[in-house]
C-alpha cells in the first residue's frame, strides 16, 4: 500500500508539473469551429514489421523505463516483446509538445486535449487505424469519437487514462457534506481563511463551470469559450473567494500538508491527493463530484503524420494500452486508465473503483481542460472568447 | 643531479615566454572569465532587454520580434504591476532591516568580545545553515508557521501563519548568514585600539558603538544589504510555501513567462527587479559598501 502511494505522489508530481506549466490538458473544441476539415494525412492499413527504433514525445511518468524507479518499467518489456528500442523525450508543458512533434522527428506524442487539435489541424498527426490497435476494443467507450480525439468519427489517437479535478473536504469540520462548488464559492465565507484553490489561471474554468449553474443568464455553455463580459463575472467569483482563501496549491505535497496541518479544510483537488492524505491517516477526507460537474484531463496516444517507425508506434500504442501496461502507467501516475481491462491487473484492486475508471455518468460530468483562445474552443464557430493570455492577467489580479 | 635541471629549465622558458609577452598573458588569465561574464552574463541581460521589446502572436503563441512599447506601457498602466513591485520592495526592505538588526549585535560579539575558540564556533553555527537545501528550510518554516504548529503553540495562538509576515520571517532566515559574515568581517577590520581610545576619552560602551564602531562597520553593513536585498527582489519559492495568498515580483514573472508562455512580457516585467538592484547598487556604491563586498 505505501509504495503505491509512493508511486502515486511520483506521479503526482509529473502531473502537477505537467498541469502547472500549460494548464495541460483537454479540449471540447469541435471541429465545427475549425472549418475547414484536416489536412489530408495517409493512414497505415497495415501493420508491418517493427523499424528497431521508437521515438516518443510523452509526460513524465508515462514511459518510465525504471530509470526513476528500478521497480517501475514498463518500457523494457515493450522492448524485448516488439524489437523497438524506446527514446523518450519529456514534453513539459503541451505547447512543447507540439513544438518538438513539428519538429518530424518523433513517431509518436501522448497528448492531453489542447494539443491534440491543433497537431491534428495541422497535420502533424495522422489518423489512426485502431483496427491495427486490438486493445482499442476494450478502451472504455466513453473515451471513443470524442472532439479532443477525433474529426467525423476518425479517431486520431488512443486514449490513454483520465481524471477529474474533485471537490475535497473534511467532513468532521465542514458540515453538512457539501454536494455544490457553491461552499469554496459564494458560501466560502462559513470557512474562511480555510478554504484552498488550485493555483492556475486554468481555475477560472471551474468558477465558470460553476456560474453555469448559478447564473444561467450570463450564457456560459462550456467553461473554456468565454466572452469579457463572462469572464468578468467568473472573475468577481474568484476575487470574493479569495478573501477566504488561506492559500493557493499548486504542488499537490502543499495541499496534502495543508489538509493535514488543517490549514485548508474545503477545496479543488485530485483523487490522487485525497488518497496521499487518507493513507497518511492524520485526517480523514472525503471528495465528491458536486452537481455542478467537474474539471478534468483527458490524454490520447497519438502518431506522427511524418513517423519513421510508424509500425513501432502501433505497436506501443496496442502495447500502452494493454491491460497490464495501462494499469502500471496508471497506479504510478494516478489517473483511470484508459483500458477497461486494465482494471483487473492494478495491484489495488480498488484502484477503478476509486478512479471512477468504468463509470460513464461520472465520466460525462467532466468538461476537459482546454486552452481558452479567441476562437471560442465551444464550436459556436464564435471568436469573441477571451484568449488564455487574458486568462493569465485575470489570474494574477485576483491574487491581487 | 642532472634530472631536476631539465624541467626548471622548460620552466623557465615559459616564465620567460610570458615575461616578454604581457598580452599574451592576460588574455590567459583572463580569457574565460570574461568570456563568461560578457557573453553568458551580460549577453543574456542584452537579450532579455531586447525580447522585451517583442510581442506574442495570440494565437500561435509564437514570439513576434517587431519593436514595439506595449510591454512597457503594460507595466506602468495595469495597476497590479505597481502593487506587487511596491509589496516586494517593502518585503526586501523589511528582510534587510531585520537582518541588519539581528546581524549587528552577533557580528560584534563574534569580533570582539567572544574568545577564538567561541568564535570558531560560532562561525560555523552561522555559516552552517548555507549546507542545507533551499526547500528544506522553507519547508521547515512551513511546519513551524502552521496553525497548530510550534510558533502558534509557545506564542499561545499568536503564531502569523501564513501571509506577508511569514514571508518576511522566513526570507530573513533564509538571508542572515549573508549578513552576519560580511559584519563580522567588518568588526573584525575595527581595530581594538580605537575602541581602547574612545574608552580612555571616557565614552562609555554605547556611545562607543554609536560614534566609532557603527560608522566604521556600516560599509559592511551595507555590503551585507546588497546580498539580502537582492536575493529578496527575486525570490518566488519561498513566498510560495509559507506566503500563503501573497504574490511577489518573481511570481507574477514566472506566471508570465511559464503559464502565459508571454516571454517579452516577462521580460519587460523582469526590468522592475534590475532597475531596482542597479538604483539599490547605485546608492550603496556611496557608502562603500562595493569596497567591502
Amino acid at each position: 500500500m505505501k509504495r503505491r502511494f509512493l508511486a502515486l505522489s511520483a506521479g503526482a508530481v509529473a502531473l502537477t508539473t505537467a498541469m502547472l506549466f500549460t494548464g495541460c490538458s483537454t479540449s471540447t473544441p469541435s471541429t465545427s469551429s475549425q472549418g475547414a476539415p484536416p489536412p489530408k494525412v495517409a493512414m497505415l492499413q497495415k501493420l508491418g514489421a517493427g523499424e528497431g527504433q521508437l521515438n516518443l514525445v510523452a509526460w513524465a511518468g508515462y514511459a518510465e523505463d525504471g530509470s526513476n524507479d528500478p521497480t517501475v518499467d514498463w518500457v523494457h518489456p515493450f522492448e524485448q516483446q516488439s524489437g523497438c528500442k524506446v527514446n523518450t523525450t519529456i514534453g513539459d508543458t503541451s505547447d512543447a509538445m507540439v513544438q518538438l512533434m513539428r519538429t518530424g522527428q518523433y513517431d509518436g506524442v501522448s497528448a492531453s486535449g489542447d494539443a491534440t487539435l491543433r497537431l491534428v489541424y495541422a497535420g502533424d498527426v495522422a489518423p489512426v487505424n485502431t483496427k491495427l490497435v486490438p486493445n482499442y476494443a476494450t478502451i472504455s467507450p466513453f473515451l471513443k469519437d470524442k472532439s479532443w480525439n477525433s474529426v467525423n468519427k476518425q479517431m486520431y489517437g488512443i486514449p490513454h487514462g483520465w481524471g477529474a479535478n474533485l471537490l475535497m473536504y473534511n467532513p468532521s469540520v465542514v458540515t453538512p457534506a457539501p454536494d455544490s462548488w457553491s461552499v469554496v464559492f459564494d458560501k466560502s465565507s462559513a470557512y474562511k481563511g480555510k478554504v484552498t484553490a488550485y493555483d492556475s489561471p486554468i481555475y477560472i474554468a471551474d468558477a465558470a463551470l460553476y456560474l453555469m449553474t448559478k447564473d444561467p443568464s450570463l450564457g456560459i455553455k462550456d467553461p473554456y469559450s468565454l466572452t469579457q463580459k463572462q469572464l468578468d463575472a467568473a472573475v468577481k467569483v474568484l476575487t470574493e473567494q479569495a478573501g477566504n482563501v488561506g492559500e493557493y496549491w499548486a504542488d499537490y505535497t502543499k495541499e496534502v500538508q495543508a489538509f493535514e496541518s488543517g490549514t485548508s479544510v474545503v477545496g479543488t483537488t485530485w483523487q490522487v491527493i485525497a488518497n496521499l492524505v487518507n493513507s497518511d491517516a492524520k485526517v480523514k477526507v472525503d471528495t465528491v463530484v458536486p452537481k455542478e460537474g467537474a474539471t478534468g484531463w483527458s490524454d490520447t496516444w497519438m502518431v506522427s503524420a511524418k513517423a519513421k517507425h510508424p509500425n513501432c508506434m502501433y505497436k506501443w500504442m496496442d502495447y500502452i494500452t494493454s491491460a497490464k501496461a495501462n494499469a502500471q502507467v496508471a497506479e504510478w501516475f494516478g489517473e483511470a486508465p484508459a483500458q477497461t481491462l486494465a482494471c483487473k491487473q492494478t495491484s489495488d484492486p480498488a484502484f477503478c473503483t476509486t478512479f471512477h475508471a468504468l463509470d460513464s455518468a461520472y465520466a460525462s460530468k467532466i468538461h476537459y481542460w482546454t486552452t481558452p483562445q479567441k476562437q471560442c474552443v465551444d464550436g459556436s464557430g464564435k471568436s469573441d472568447c477571451t484568449t488564455y493570455a487574458q486568462w493569465v492577467d485575470a489570474w494574477q489580479k485576483i491574487k491581487g | 643531479m642532472a634530472r631536476p635541471v631539465a624541467p626548471r629549465d622548460r620552466r623557465g622558458a615559459l616564465t620567460a615566454f610570458f615575461a616578454t609577452r604581457p598580452k599574451t598573458r592576460l588574455v590567459l588569465l583572463l580569457g574565460a572569465p570574461m568570456l563568461w561574464l560578457v557573453v553568458m552574463y551580460l549577453g543574456s541581460i542584452a537579450v532579455m532587454l531586447l525580447s522585451a521589446f517583442w510581442s506574442v502572436d495570440g494565437f500561435t503563441g509564437k514570439v513576434v520580434q517587431s519593436y514595439s512599447l506595449a510591454n512597457f506601457a503594460e507595466l506602468f498602466t495595469n495597476p497590479l504591476y505597481g502593487t506587487v513591485a511596491l509589496r516586494t520592495l517593502l518585503i526586501a526592505v523589511g528582510v534587510t532591516v531585520i537582518d541588519a538588526v539581528i546581524a549587528l549585535p552577533l557580528a560584534l560579539y563574534m569580533a570582539k568580545v567572544a574568545s577564538p575558540r567561541v568564535r570558531i564556533i560560532l562561525v560555523v553555527a552561522v555559516t552552517t545553515p548555507l549546507w542545507a537545501s533551499y526547500l528544506v528550510k522553507a519547508y521547515a518554516w512551513r511546519v513551524l508557521l502552521a496553525p497548530n504548529g510550534p510558533i502558534d503553540w509557545v506564542s499561545g495562538g499568536n503564531s502569523p501563519g501564513y501571509g506577508l509576515p511569514a514571508t518576511v520571517i522566513t526570507l530573513a532566515y533564509l538571508w542572515l548568514p549573508y549578513m552576519i559574515i560580511p559584519v563580522f568581517a567588518g568588526f573584525d577590520r575595527v581595530s581594538d585600539s580605537l575602541f581602547e581610545a574612545s574608552f580612555d576619552l571616557g565614552a562609555g560602551a554605547w556611545r562607543t558603538l554609536r560614534s566609532v564602531a557603527l560608522p566604521l562597520v556600516f560599509p559592511a553593513i551595507a555590503a551585507g544589504s546588497i546580498f539580502t536585498f537582492s536575493l529578496t527582489l527575486g525570490d518566488y519559492i519561498a513566498v510560495g510555501i509559507v506566503g500563503g495568498k501573497t504574490q511577489m515580483i518573481a511570481n507574477v514573472i514566472y506566471g508570465q513567462l511559464v503559464t502565459a508562455n508571454d516571454q517579452p512580457l516577462a521580460a519587460a516585467l523582469s526590468l522592475i527587479p534590475l532597475a531596482a538592484i542597479v538604483l539599490y547598487l547605485l546608492a550603496m556604491r556611496r557608502t562603500g559598501a562595493l569596497e567591502n563586498v
